[in-house]
């Protein structure tokens, strides 16, 4: 570990922290359908959208109808992008004349995009057309983050209204998320993309003959306008498959940092939105200072243990001194390489500059803990709010219980059902991580697409899905997940992950915002201070550990301890 | 739900066209007229030939030119299949492969830059460390005939820096470095 390293990590903390207020009361004034210095351009399109659609943008939705609309819309994309996937060797813009996509990858691949997983059990270069690339992923790239804001920010509205039957419009909010939220930052990412060096054409190669008079194809395409919104949208759906390892999608060190930082953007700044909707923006910082302690814990571990040099690369005898390279860029080096890694896992985008298959037991651990802490370290974009607020009604709950007081949170009061709703989406996605596994474990089909042997290839299984279930996408890329029995249970866990958090999400938004406000009193447990934040950072670790300790033991503490090759 | 579903379909097809078709295509329009090197791949021409791109790597295997780290996309920088090996920490198969890769250099792994035994995330890494370069640079003079001090002046010459001392790693691009190899004049390459 290295000085430069460790300020490389601090200063990246530091900058998330900077954007994450003027971003977050950018999203406050476009949500509440304020005035913003791009209405004057957006506000036509947005009005001819509604006329066109036949929304009226004035009505609002109760939760039901609220999570209706989020549904049935996400069932419509799903069809349509597997339809597009199964189509497009009949299509245009196909300059490598690529057949159809596979049944189940299709199928695979329209869930995962749809629940803003981005697993991919495809290589896109050698897969997906351009019109693939654009008119489906890309698309589903802005829509599944737009529903993830959509969501949170209704959920916001429970806390923030009193007596309210509604929880918002789900066509205006998932409108404006992708007007003035997204595709406006993701055309500025995307232009210095390029001007950085990142490929956008519709050309399919680029044909050389090497020094050594070798003829290369290089795989190009329009690739910057898909990696802006991947990033910005927490997707993580690389173009290449070796994502933002590829040259061409992660150029250099400056574009790295841009990269990180467009993950954590929105995720951090929705914390702050929710402070100021709720009219107390300290209580969205105390929700970022709880994700910040857990972030900076995960990167520190992950970055000591990517500094030093494997078993199996001592036992080929190379200096023990050195540190873990296998799966890593040149340019990248360590510390940027395990900052990416914890960045992409705490906040569900799973993109990866490195291979996670490749690092350290403990420096691979700190991806999967991430995941399995439920999403919710910044999180996805919105997901990782309403997830985290979730985590915040049990800590409430739980601190109520100590002291025996009927638990509130920001003057509402937590009562029996919405403990038991919020209960029902933490521990939807871990069921579906310990089924899969234990499913994938404990048939040939599961191990038949293991790569590593020992208790690395059990990590390989656990890590697939947890990052289906955990709605990430990065993967342990050993593991070969082209088959059926990883394309449907992998796609199960996805739409478990994504929905069956959303649901309940939402009917706990619904419920919050009828009920009245207490005021505040001496009685009160404040939700700003330490206190508050370190029993929040707590809760979401504690939670994760007794779920997931014996599976951790099984593989990653396993391997760590093992004290031999496999 | 009809009157969720004319909001649902109308919504995505507006939607879809304004980000999968007007989006791409503006951000083409806009890389293709004021980017065009870095818009079409970066790519290094040499006498009207393009002989790769300044941002992938390439095999090289002749000893008079500095070598790549070794690569697990295809056979090797294969540009359309871009991988790492994904091999895990305790893999037997790692240790195994990395072995092999040492005895191409004729020394002790144990003397070898870590980068020149490992591969990359893509596989197509157009980078190696400036130790890396520095290992290679008596092969190439004893290959090419010239003094090893010219070799590592065009290595120190060549080497990116990380920017502002934090951001990235000191790194030498394997391609241009040849290039210069190829460019050095007559008079130099002759000792």
């Amino acid at each position: 570990m290295t000085l430069e390293g460790w300020t490389l990590i601090l200063a990246f903390i530091a900058l998330v922290a900077a954007i994450a207020r003027p971003l977050g009361l950018y999203l406050d004034a476009v949500f509440a359908g304020r005035r913003t210095l791009l209405s004057l351009v957006l506000r036509p399109v947005e009005n001819t959208f509604y006329r066109l659609a036949g929304v009226k943008a004035d009505v609002e939705q109760d939760w039901k109808a609220y999570a209706l609309a989020v549904l049935l819309f996400s069932f419509i994309c799903t069809l349509a992008l597997y339809a597009l996937l199964r189509l497009q060797g009949a299509l245009p813009l196909n300059p490598q004349a690529f057949g159809a996509v596979a049944p189940n990858v299709a199928m695979n691949t329209a869930v995962s995009f749809v629940t803003n997983t981005n697993w991919q059990a495809y290589a896109g270069e050698s897969t997906m057309s351009h019109l693939t690339q654009m008119l489906g992923l890309t698309v589903q790239n802005f829509l599944s983050a737009a529903v993830g804001i959509a969501v949170a920010i209704a959920f916001a509205r429970g806390f923030a209204r009193r007596g309210a039957a509604t929880i918002g419009n789900f066509w205006v909010d998932m409108t404006r998320a992708t007007l003035y939220v997204l595709l406006p930052i993701s055309t500025i990412l995307a232009i210095a993309f390029i001007a950085l060096g990142m490929p956008q054409t519709l050309a399919g190669s680029l044909q050389a003959t090497t020094l050594e008079g070798a003829h290369q194809d290089i795989a190009i395409g329009p690739v910057a306008s898909q990696i802006a919104i991947k990033m910005l949208g927490t997707n993580g759906g690389g173009f290449f498959n070796a994502n933002a390892a590829h040259p061409f999608e992660n150029m250099g060190p400056i574009v790295n940092l841009i990269q990180m930082l467009s993950i954590f953007a929105i995720g951090a700044g929705l914390t702050i939105t929710f402070g100021r909707m709720v009219g107390d923006e300290r209580q969205g910082w105390a929700l970022l200072a709880a994700m910040g302690v857990l972030f900076l814990f995960g990167t520190g571990v992950a970055y000591w243990a990517e500094a030093q040099a494997t078993p199996a690369l001592i036992q080929a005898g190379v200096d023990p001194s050195t540190m873990n390279m296998e799966g890593k860029e040149t340019r990248f080096g360590i510390a940027a390489s395990a900052l990416f890694a914890a960045v992409t896992t705490a906040a569900s985008c799973g993109a990866v500059n490195a291979m996670h298959d490749s690092f350290s037991a403990l420096g691979g651990m700190v991806p999967l803990t991430n995941i399995l802490a439920g999403e919710v370290i910044v999180g996805g974009v919105g997901a990782g709010l309403y997830g985290i607020l979730v985590f915040a009604i049990l800590t409430i709950f739980v601190a109520g219980l100590m002291v025996g007081r009927t638990p509130a949170y920001l003057g509402k009061k937590i009562e029996a059902r919405d403990v038991k709703l919020a209960v029902l989406a933490i521990l939807a996605s871990p069921l579906a991580i310990l089924i899969g596994t234990a499913l994938a474990a404990g048939t040939d089909l599961g191990r038949a697409g293991v790569q590593d042997p020992g208790p690395h290839g059990f990590t390989e299984m656990l890590y697939a899905f947890a990052s289906a279930a955990g709605n990430n996408g990065s993967a342990f890329g050993g593991l070969t997940a082209t088959s059926d029995f990883y394309t449907y249970a992998q796609a199960a866990a996805m739409l478990i992950g994504r929905f069956l958090v959303i649901v309940p999400a939402l009917a706990i938004a619904g419920n919050l915002a009828a009920k009245p406000v207490t005021p505040a009193s001496s009685g009160s447990f404040p939700t700003t201070g330490l206190l508050f934040i370190g029993l929040l950072a707590f809760i979401i670790v504690i939670v994760g550990a007794l779920t997931f300790f014996p599976a951790l033991a099984l593989g990653p503490l396993a391997e760590a301890t093992a004290g031999r090759l496999f | 739900m009809l009157q969720t579903l004319r909001p649902a379909f109308i919504l995505f097809a507006l939607i879809t066209f304004l980000t999968g078709i007007a989006y791409p295509l503006a951000l083409t329009a806009i890389g293709q007229t004021f980017f065009q090197n870095p818009a079409d791949g970066s790519p290094i021409v040499r006498d009207g030939r393009v002989v790769g791109s300044e941002l992938i790597g390439q095999s090289f295997t002749r000893a008079d030119y500095f070598w790549g780290r070794p690569s697990a996309a295809g056979s090797g920088y294969d540009a359309r299949a871009s991988s790492g090996s994904n091999l895990g920490p305790t893999a037997q198969a790692l240790a195994d492969r990395v072995r092999t890769e040492a005895e191409r250099f004729g020394v002790a792994a144990r003397d070898i830059p870590v980068d020149l035994l490992t591969t990359s995330g893509s596989g197509l890494d157009p980078h190696i460390s400036p130790a890396a370069a520095h290992f290679q640079a008596q092969r190439i003079a004893d290959a090419r005939h010239i003094p090893v001090e010219t070799v590592r002046r065009l290595i120190e010459a060549n080497i990116e820096r990380p920017v502002a001392g934090i951001l990235g790693e000191a790194r030498v691009n394997v391609l241009e470095l040849n290039l210069t190899l190829d460019g050095l004049p007559a008079h130099e390459g002759a000792s």
